[in-house]
């Protein structure tokens, strides 16, 4: 789950690097409100669910969502 | 709500008018740097919007296409028994708009009027209001105005709006004729979301005041806005329409008996290219049968469908085709429409 979550959050973020569970990914270069687009996007495909805004705010770091993650599905 | 159905009534006509000031998205940078803007405009897939001039109104724009219309289909205005206007820039609070253009379009006091408003999914609204009233035998013809100055609602100063919205107005000739067979509409609404796209100040709630047109940052972006101004949640917007939206459209293609296969164009609201991309991605569309006028002029609200039949479709619509219409925003409100279109007269776009 883990794994595969990372590699489908780098695709839809086009992050090149290195991901991290403890990373805060508002620190990103590539988070922006258009990433956020691709991140809805990619729950939606992969996981079929919308976490909503409300929510998010709350989640820091790629731990969290993928807990969110988790919660959701 | 149940679905409403209806037989042999339809739009026999269609003409729209646009500004003839066209705004190059990519060159609109006076707020922000050229390469913020780039990415948002490839992104976003609105590369042109129209702008009305200062003395233009959303009526005006239906008020040409109207005149376009009626004129090249040469139809007798005392027929007209209903007149819609379909807005949320109407010309003043009061009268209705729909009323000041049964008097300039030069349409009969027999003529009924009434305004509806509703943002992205008025168009469908309205048709269906439309059909309604022409399942009285006593209404001859309707005509269905729907006109924008969305551009106007919005901060040039607020990223997340100011790049998305244009202006616009159609004209749609409503009448009752065996071509057009059945049609179905299915209408839907959730105003638990109204803070989802939303201008806070200027009704009877929080009116006009000096408080309400100061600008001010309104987010940690630096974004800046009015209470005046409309503002969104695009992240929470997009949710809803992924939740909503095929949920709804599953319901109108059972309720009309209809296979995906059946549906010549699909036409959906234009918000953004990437929100409309995925959209037509999870439901597993052919891009052929999904026009696209958003790259030229951007989200007009209710009147995007409409446009893009005019801009898209102009010469598809003469021959007999079966539509699938999917109108959702601002309420949030959502609805969706299948119907036949058979000689539609399409008149060329009109600039004004």
């Amino acid at each position: 789950m883990q794994q595969q979550f990372i590699d489908a959050f780098k695709e839809a973020l086009e992050i090149e690097g290195g991901v991290q569970l403890t990373d805060n990914f508002r620190d990103y270069d590539e988070w922006d409100s258009l990433a956020r687009l691709s991140l809805i996007a990619m729950l939606d495909d992969e996981y079929g669910i919308q976490i909503e805004d409300a929510k998010f705010e709350q989640l820091k770091t790629v731990g969290d969502l993928i807990a969110a993650v988790e919660q959701a599905a | 709500m149940a679905t409403m159905n209806f037989s042999r009534i339809g739009i026999s006509g269609l003409a729209a008018a646009v500004p003839r000031n066209t705004i190059n998205n990519y060159e609109y940078t006076e707020h922000f740097p050229a390469a913020d803007v780039k990415e948002i405009v490839d992104k976003t897939g609105i590369k042109e919007r129209r702008f009305a001039e200062a003395q233009h109104c959303a009526s005006d724009f239906c008020f040409a296409a109207a005149e376009k219309l009626l004129t090249e289909k040469e139809v007798d205005r005392s027929e007209i028994d209903l007149l819609i206007f379909v807005s949320q820039t109407p010309d003043y609070r009061m009268p209705a708009t729909s009323v000041v253009l049964q008097h300039r379009l030069g349409l009969p006091k027999s003529t009924a009027a009434f305004d509806i408003n509703l943002g992205c999914s008025a168009f469908i609204y309205g048709l269906s209001t439309a059909y309604a009233f022409m399942q009285n035998p006593g209404f001859k013809k309707v005509l269905l105005l729907d006109g924008e100055t969305r551009s106007r609602v919005y901060s040039a100063k607020d990223r997340k709006t100011a790049f998305l919205f244009g202006d616009g107005g159609v004209a749609a000739l409503i009448e009752r004729d065996d071509r057009f067979g059945e049609s179905f509409f299915s209408l839907h609404s959730d105003g638990a979301r109204e803070n989802l796209i939303k201008m806070d100040a200027g009704g009877y709630r929080n009116p006009s005041s000096p408080e309400t047109l100061r600008e001010k940052v309104v987010d940690e972006h630096g974004n800046i806005r009015t209470d005046e101004h409309g503002y969104m949640n695009g992240a929470d917007v997009f949710n809803f329409v992924l939740r909503e939206i095929p949920k709804n459209i599953r319901s109108i293609l059972e309720a009309s008996g209809s296979d995906p296969a059946d549906i010549d164009y699909w036409l959906f609201h234009q918000a953004n290219m990437y929100m409309n991309n995925y959209l037509l991605k999870k439901l597993k569309l052919d891009s052929e049968k999904v026009p696209i006028s958003l790259d030229k002029f951007g989200n007009t609200s209710s009147v995007s469908i409409p446009i893009t039949m005019v801009s898209e479709l102009q010469d598809q619509l003469v021959t007999r085709k079966k539509l699938l219409l999917s109108g959702f925003g601002v309420g949030m409100s959502w609805a969706s429409a299948v119907l036949n279109l058979d000689n539609c007269h399409i008149p060329d776009l009109v600039e004004i």
